[in-house]
């Protein structure tokens, strides 16, 4: 049965369902219970925005509160996953990644590799991506293409609440490391979704909207912003298909590739700085494997090459808006317009 | 004339009160206005540890350097950041200490020898080793002191920079200012050693502990530390053990928290009281002389606010610049 749940609710069912199902998941990180040794209650907390809360209760030490010390604690989670558990470490803020790295760097990504696929590392790294909360330049970046870069890692950031259950169980019961990017504007949005467990492969894009004029991909936030531009583009005519990715790494070449030899026009729209981002890279891949589909050069759409800024009216021009998306698409179509 | 038994003139005595009233205010309004929906973002408060900043940055002045936490409202007050700087950078505004780009976990002031507040925790340890590497270079006798919370006390960067700052003999100071929190974990369950000082003693650094609540000994416990790095005495740690009033953050239920445990530190924990009792006491400040700094340092609030509020945003412009370049 599904029924309207949040972003941040599938989460916290995904974590129960799959501790409940396999006793080697554990879940560590900084006040997901809270209020341990504290004199008053105990999961006062339940992660800095609740998403884990509730879960002590059913789970008790399954659940661990760490020091504030990542680099010990996401690489104690990689060390368990090397030796059998299944543990799911959340960092908070993608942004710490800076104190930890070398343990997903060069410790979680290179074990299966580097060890003659002797090793399997099941560990996810729950982190929370992404602006528009006021968090400025240290709490609101979208690190994925950071990720993405590394071979041995997979990246996987759910665009909504059916997604974000599915996927997490997803990379719970993957071998390998997953960074499992929760987007923090998206914890309120609700969808339905069912209540049994169900697990979403990686590397299947998710056509959210079929068009036939031009593909416009993207992930996580820049979803719905795409899906706004879509909306407002529908009006003038213009038919705009819009595929969520999903997942970053790995990630669906074919449903990307088929929809622009469809569409003959690509816009990417990432969170992302521009440079060596998710965008500049679907961007490449379809001017290499589609250039003869292509009537019009790929556009990016993505945050500009600064950090985050904290004013409210400077983020807000940061994070790639639907007009901008449909700006970008009209660059695609002006071509054939004025032909 | 009464005789003095402080350590600090009188004028000294109501330098360091103005100081923490000053902190104390700002925060208390900054928790009304964020409830009221206007400050954008996340806001810790200092609220409960004025003694700490105070009591350490009497002893510093504009070349000796800070490396703040995301607590760092008192910080920069005490190291004599401009008010309404600070406020129009918690609003957003173009008029603020960073023209509205930082907000209120980055508030900086380079020329004041603060060199910001910091989101990332323990990151203003290496940071401090720097600042003191580079007075011993110039060998202008400056100091760096870097704060952090107990929580950060367990990051990796804290205490691989004790150990640097050791081997090189820096001019560097720990502050532990420790509040019993952090976010809602306690220091008991995060922290294996009972004292920082035996902490620091691994190191190799000399530590001391103090009522944090006390200005008083904050003060005495900073200026021999102080004195004897500037004096090429070299690095240590120093613990103010101290109380949170707020949460951990604005909108922080603190259900982990003992039920009154707020009451009971502001009515028996308040440094602010505890100072001003005591200089009256002794006679050496008047009632009259605490109130006039409290109506002072209330309207200087109220105008902050008022002047943030009418300030101008940032131009879109504004979004482009200070990166080295543009795409
Ligand atoms: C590297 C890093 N990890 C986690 C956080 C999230 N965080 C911000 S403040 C805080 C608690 C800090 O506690 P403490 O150091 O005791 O300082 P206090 O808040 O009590 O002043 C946490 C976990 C962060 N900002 N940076
Ligand atoms: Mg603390």
């Amino acid at each position: 049965m599904a029924r309207k749940i949040s972003y941040k609710q599938a989460i916290n069912e995904a974590l129960d369902l799959e501790m409940r199902r396999d006793p080697t998941v554990i879940v560590l990180g900084e006040d997901i219970v809270g209020g341990a040794g504290a004199p008053g209650e105990i999961d006062a907390w339940g992660g800095v925005l609740g998403v884990t809360k509730g879960l002590h209760a059913k789970h008790g030490n399954r659940l661990m509160d760490t020091p504030l010390s990542e680099s010990a604690y996401i690489g104690a989670a990689i060390g368990a996953a090397a030796c059998g558990m299944r543990p799911v470490a959340e960092l908070m803020f993608l942004d710490f990644m800076g104190v930890c790295f070398d343990q997903i760097l060069n410790q979680a990504a290179k074990f299966k590799y580097m060890f003659g696929g002797k090793a399997k590392t099941p560990v996810v790294i729950r982190a929370m991506v992404g602006a528009g909360f006021r968090a400025a330049a240290q709490h609101s970046q979208m690190l994925t293409p950071m990720f993405t870069h590394v071979p041995g890692l997979k990246v996987v950031c759910p665009s909504n609440a059916y997604d974000a259950k599915g996927l997490l169980i997803q990379s719970i019961r993957d071998d390998d490391p997953v960074i499992f990017c929760e987007h923090k504007a998206l914890y309120g949005a609700e969808c339905d979704v069912p209540e049994e467990s169900y697990a979403i492969p990686f590397a299947e894009a998710n056509i959210v909207r079929e068009g036939k004029d031009v593909t416009i991909v993207s992930y996580g936030l820049t979803v719905h912003r795409a899906l706004d531009a879509a909306e407002k583009l529908a009006k003038s005519g213009v038919q705009a298909e819009v595929i969520d990715l999903r997942t970053l790494s790995p990630i669906d070449w074919d449903t990307v590739v088929e929809s622009v030899e469809n569409t003959g026009r690509l816009v990417v729209v990432d969170e992302a700085n521009p440079r060596c981002s998710i965008a500049s890279d679907v961007a490449s891949y379809v001017a290499q494997n589609a250039f003869g589909a292509l009537k019009a050069a790929p556009q990016m759409v993505t945050a500009p090459h600064t950090p985050v800024p904290f004013s409210p009216v400077l983020e807000d021009l940061y994070i790639p808006s639907a007009d901008a998306i449909a700006a970008a698409v009209n660059k695609t179509t002006a071509r054939a317009l004025a032909a | 004339m009464t005789n003095n038994p402080f350590p600090l003139s009188r004028d000294q005595l109501l330098a360091a009160y103005r100081t923490m009233r000053t902190i104390r205010d700002f925060e208390e309004r900054l928790h009304v206005e964020f409830a009221k929906g206007d400050i954008p973002g996340f806001v810790h408060l200092y609220a409960g540890e004025e003694a700490c900043a105070a009591g350490i940055m009497m002893h510093l002045t504009d070349i000796d350097r800070i490396a703040s936490t995301h607590r760092g409202h008192g910080h920069c007050i005490a190291k004599g950041v401009d008010v309404h700087e600070m406020m129009g950078e918690i609003y957003g505004k173009s008029t603020g200490a960073c023209r509205g780009k930082g907000g209120s976990m980055h508030i900086a002031d380079l020329s004041k020898g603060m060199m910001g507040a910091n989101g990332i925790l323990g990151a203003g340890a290496p940071l401090i080793c720097g600042a003191g590497l580079a007075a011993k270079f110039r060998g202008d006798g400056g100091v760096g002191i870097t704060f952090f919370g107990d929580g950060a006390s367990n990051q990796g960067t804290v205490l691989e920079s004790m150990n640097l700052a050791a081997i090189w003999n820096l001019p560097v100071i720990f502050v532990v200012e420790n509040n019993g929190y952090a976010e809602s974990t306690s220091v008991e369950y995060a922290t294996a050693v009972d004292s920082y000082v035996d902490r620091a003693a691994g190191f190799g650094l000399p530590g001391v502990t103090v009522d944090g609540t006390d200005f008083f000994a904050v003060y005495e416990a900073a200026g021999e530390i102080v004195r004897r790095a500037r004096e090429g005495g070299g690095p240590a740690l120093l613990e103010c053990k101290t109380v949170r009033f707020f949460g951990h953050f604005e909108g922080d239920a603190q259900t982990y928290k003992a039920k009154g445990e707020n009451d009971f530190n502001r009515a028996n924990r308040d440094c602010l009281k505890i100072f001003a009792s005591r200089v009256t006491a002794a006679g050496v400040v008047s009632e009259a002389e605490i109130a006039l700094v409290d109506r002072e340092v209330a309207s200087l609030i109220d105008a902050a606010v008022e002047s943030a509020k009418g300030a101008p945003l940032p131009t879109p412009r504004e979004l482009l610049t200070d990166v080295y370049v543009a795409y």
